[in-house]
C-alpha cells in the first residue's frame, strides 16, 4: 500500500485541488483529509456520510463549586494561566479553552473539589464520493491534539483501504510545519509539496523539505501559479534539487481552478492549462519513492 | 520466559501487527508453561500521544522478556531496553510464523529503534 | 490597539494586510509575526535584527541518587512525557508540556527542572515598524508557548498588529487573544466561505469584535459578501484580484510602495480598524 501526502508549507498554495485531482486521477484510491484544522476538500469531493465517530481526546479540568473553598491554590499552581477568579471574593472556575489538561490542580486541590472529565475534541468521518470512500474529520474550535485526530484520520484511511483492497491513499495534508503536518507526514510514502513562487513560498518550502527529510519521507515539490514568477520558479526548483527531492513539475497560473472550486469540481474535471500540468506531474509522483511503501 | 507479539487478532493464527504502540493486542506466549495470553493495547491505540510508551510500560509491567513486533519506535525502544526487554524486528505474516523464527533463532535483537517515532 | 489579522484558510493575504497596513500606521508600531511555523512578515519588511532570545519550556530531570523508583511521576503525567517502571525514570522532553506535576508528586524531591529550547524569538526594527517574530525549532510540536512569548513583547501604549497562523486551533486562539480587534482575512471562494465561517466562529467563541478583509475580489463569487452581511460582520476592505498585486508579493515588495494607488486602501482600513470596524 501506498500513501501520498499532499503538503504546503504555507496554505493556500492550491494544495486541495491538487490533492483532489490526484484522487479523481488515481480512479481507486481512498481518501484522506488531514487538514482537519480548516478542512476543504469535501468541497470539492462532495462526500456522503456514512459513519460519524465523536473524537475524545485528554482531559479538562472542571471546579465544582459547591465543593471548592476558595482557597486559590489551583491558581497558584497552574502554568497555564487557565483558572481565574470573578473578582476578589469570587468564584474559581477553570478556563476550558487555556486548559492544557495536565491535572496538577486536580490533584493537588485539597478539597477534592475538581472534575477531570474527557474533553470532546471534535469528530471524524467515513464517507462515499466519486472518487471512493474518504476518511475526513472536524476539529473543535481551540480544540487540542490535532495532531491526534490527524493519526486518527490516517489510521481509519488505511482501515478502509485494507477493507476495500485499494492500494493507495491520497491525503490531503495540513499546512505549516507543526504537529499536525508531522502527524499527516511521518511513515508516508512520499510527500508532494506544493508552493508558489513567492519569497514567502520559498521560506516555507524550506522548512517543509528540512522537516520531511527529519522524518526520512522522500519529497517532489511542483510550483504552482508558476509564471507570476519565472526567476523564482527555478530558485525553487533548485533548491528542491539540492535537498534530494523530485521536481515534479509546473502548474501554470489558470482561473479555471477557481471556477472548478466554484462547481466543486476537481479542477482535472473541468479541464483547461493547469489542469493538464496536474495530470502531468500526477504521472510523475504516482509512482515515485515506490520503495518506501506502508504496511 | 515470556514473549509478546503485537497482533490485531487474538489467537497465535492471527496477524503479527507491524505497529507496537499502536497495536491493537499483545498475544504474550509463556515458553515454560506453554501458553498463550491475550492483553489489550486499547488504552495506547487511543492516547493523544506517547502511544509506545504506554505499550512498553503494558510490556513491562507483564513480565515480558522478549518483543516481537514489525517496527519500534525510539522512545518505546528505550522504555523497552531500559526496563530489560529484548525487541525483535520480524516481518513475518502471522504470530505462530513469528514464534517458530523466534525459536528457530533467526531473529536478531535490535539495537536501535527501527523507526522514527509516529511512524503509524 | 492591538489589532490581529487572521483568517481560516491559509494563503489568503493575511501577512499582505498586516504588513501593508503596519506601512501606513504613520506612528511607531509594532508588528509581532505570530505564525511561528512559519513567519513571513520580515521577508517583506527587510530591517535590523537587535536581538534574538531563546525561547525554552521547562521539563523535568530526576537526581537519580534520591529516586526509589516509586514510580509516581509516571503515573501521574498525563503527556507520558516521564515514565518509571521500577527503574529510575525516563524524560520524553518532546512530549513534556512543563505543568511542573512531576516535581510536586515526587514523594522524595527528586525531580527538578531545565530549561529545554523550544525556538527563538528575534526583533527586528524596519523604519518605525519593530518586527517581533517567533520561530519555531524544526520538529517541535509546541506552538502555543513560543507564541506566547511573541505576545509577551507588547509595549504598552503603542500600537500593534498580531499577524496570526492560519486555522483555528491552539496556536491560533494564543495569538488572537487579548486583542482589541480582529480582522480576517478570507477569499470571495468556496475554500474561502468555508474557512471564513470556522475563524468567525472561533472569535466569537473568544468573544473579540471583528470584521472581515476580502481579498482577490473578482476571482469567484458572491457569497462570502452574502455570508457577512447575513451575519452582521463589517467588510472593512476589498482588494481587486490584481495580478501587479501578486507579482508585487512574489518579489517580497510591499504593495502600498510599489503600487502607491492602493495606500488609499489601507489607510482607509486602519482608521476603520481604529473605530472598531465602524464605516468611518
Amino acid at each position: 500500500m501506498r500513501e501520498i501526502v499532499v503538503v504546503s508549507g504555507k496554505g493556500g498554495t492550491g494544495k486541495t485541488s491538487i490533492a483532489a485531482s490526484f484522487a479523481v486521477l488515481a480512479r481507486a484510491a481512498v481518501v484522506a483529509d488531514c487538514d482537519v484544522d480548516a478542512a476543504d476538500l469535501h468541497l470539492l469531493l462532495r462526500p456522503r456520510v456514512v459513519q460519524r465517530s465523536e473524537f475524545r481526546s485528554g482531559h479538562e479540568a472542571v471546579i465544582r463549586q459547591s465543593d471548592c473553598t476558595r482557597c486559590g491554590l489551583c491558581l497558584d499552581l497552574c502554568r497555564f494561566a487557565a483558572i481565574a477568579r470573578a473578582g476578589s471574593e469570587g468564584a474559581f472556575t477553570v478556563d476550558p479553552i487555556s486548559c492544557e489538561g495536565c491535572g496538577v490542580c486536580v490533584r493537588f486541590c485539597p478539597a477534592g473539589a475538581i472534575d477531570f472529565p474527557e474533553s470532546l475534541s471534535g469528530e471524524w468521518m467515513v464517507s462515499e464520493t466519486r472518487c471512493g470512500p474518504m476518511v475526513h474529520a472536524r476539529l473543535g474550535i481551540a480544540a487540542e491534539n490535532s495532531g491526534k485526530l490527524v493519526s486518527t484520520v490516517r489510521r481509519e484511511a488505511r482501515r478502509v483501504a485494507r477493507e476495500t483492497g485499494r492500494e493507495l491513499i491520497i491525503v490531503d495534508g495540513p499546512p505549516g510545519i507543526g504537529c499536525p503536518v508531522i502527524a499527516s507526514l511521518t511513515g508516508a510514502s512520499l510527500a508532494v509539496i506544493v508552493t508558489e513562487p513567492t519569497v514567502s513560498g520559498e521560506h516555507d518550502l524550506e522548512r517543509v523539505l528540512a522537516l520531511a527529510r527529519h522524518f526520512g519521507v522522500p519529497a517532489a515539490v511542483s510550483v504552482n501559479k508558476w509564471d507570476i514568477n519565472r526567476g523564482m520558479t527555478e530558485r525553487i526548483e533548485k533548491l528542491a534539487r539540492r535537498a534530494g527531492a523530485l521536481a515534479a513539475g509546473r502548474i501554470r497560473y489558470d482561473p479555471a481552478v477557481t471556477k472548478a472550486q466554484i462547481d466543486a469540481r476537481a479542477p482535472v474535471e473541468t479541464g483547461g492549462a493547469a489542469s493538464e500540468d496536474i495530470a502531468g506531474i500526477w504521472e510523475r509522483v504516482s509512482s515515485y519513492g515506490g520503495a518506501n511503501g506502508i504496511q | 520466559m515470556k514473549i509478546a507479539f503485537t497482533t490485531s487478532g487474538e489467537s497465535p493464527e492471527a496477524p503479527l501487527d507491524e505497529r507496537f504502540g499502536r497495536a491493537p493486542r499483545f498475544i504474550v506466549h509463556d515458553t515454560d508453561a506453554n501458553t498463550f495470553e491475550t492483553i489489550d493495547n486499547r488504552r495506547s491505540v487511543e492516547a493523544a500521544q506517547g502511544a509506545g510508551i504506554q505499550a512498553a510500560q503494558t510490556i513491562v509491567r507483564a513480565g515480558v522478556q522478549a518483543l516481537v513486533t514489525g517496527h519500534c519506535g525510539p522512545k518505546a525502544f528505550r522504555v523497552l531496553t531500559e526496563a530489560g526487554v529484548a525487541v525483535y524486528n520480524c516481518g513475518a505474516a502471522t504470530v505462530s510464523e513469528a514464534l517458530e523464527r523466534f525459536r528457530a533463532g533467526t531473529l536478531e535483537k535490535a539495537s536501535s529503534a527501527d523507526v522514527d517515532g509516529h511512524w503509524a | 490597539m492591538i489589532l490581529a489579522v487572521a483568517s481560516g484558510k491559509g494563503g489568503t493575504g493575511k501577512t499582505t494586510v498586516a504588513v501593508n497596513l503596519a506601512r501606513v500606521m504613520g506612528t511607531p508600531v509594532r508588528l509581532l509575526d505570530c505564525d511561528v511555523e512559519e513567519p513571513n512578515a520580515h521577508l517583506f519588511l527587510g530591517g535590523e535584527t537587535r536581538s534574538r532570545d531563546i525561547v525554552s519550556l521547562p521539563v523535568p530531570v530526576v537526581d537519580e541518587s534520591l529516586c526509589d523508583a516509586c514510580g509516581e511521576c509516571g503515573r501521574f503525567c498525563e503527556f507520558h512525557a516521564i515514565v518509571s517502571l521500577a527503574t529510575k525514570p525516563l524524560v520524553f522532553a518532546e512530549l513534556c508540556h512543563g505543568c511542573g506535576g512531576c516535581l510536586r508528586v515526587c514523594p522524595r524531591g527528586a525531580i527538578a527542572e531545565r530549561e529545554r529550547r523550544i525556538g527563538v524569538v528575534e526583533t527586528i526594527e524596519s523604519n518605525g515598524i519593530t518586527v517581533i517574530r517567533g520561530l519555531l525549532d524544526v520538529g517541535v510540536a509546541m506552538a502555543p508557548p513560543l507564541v506566547r512569548a511573541v505576545k509577551a513583547r507588547l509595549a504598552p501604549g503603542v500600537p500593534a498588529i498580531v499577524d496570526a497562523p492560519p486555522g483555528t486551533s491552539c496556536p491560533v486562539i494564543a495569538a488572537v487573544r487579548g486583542a482589541d480587534f480582529v480582522a480576517l482575512v478570507t477569499e470571495p471562494t468556496p475554500f474561502g466561505l468555508n474557512d471564513l465561517a470556522l475563524a468567525v466562529d472561533m472569535v466569537r467563541e473568544l468573544d473579540l469584535p471583528l470584521g472581515v478583509v476580502i481579498n482577490r475580489i473578482g476571482v469567484g463569487d458572491e457569497r462570502v459578501h452574502a455570508f457577512c452581511r447575513e451575519k452582521g460582520i463589517p467588510i472593512l476592505l476589498e482588494i481587486p484580484d490584481d495580478r501587479r498585486i501578486a507579482e508585487v508579493y512574489s518579489r517580497g515588495g510591499i504593495v502600498v510602495d510599489a503600487l502607491p494607488e492602493y495606500r488609499a486602501h489601507f489607510e482607509r482600513l486602519r482608521d476603520r480598524v481604529e473605530g472598531g470596524g465602524r464605516p468611518s
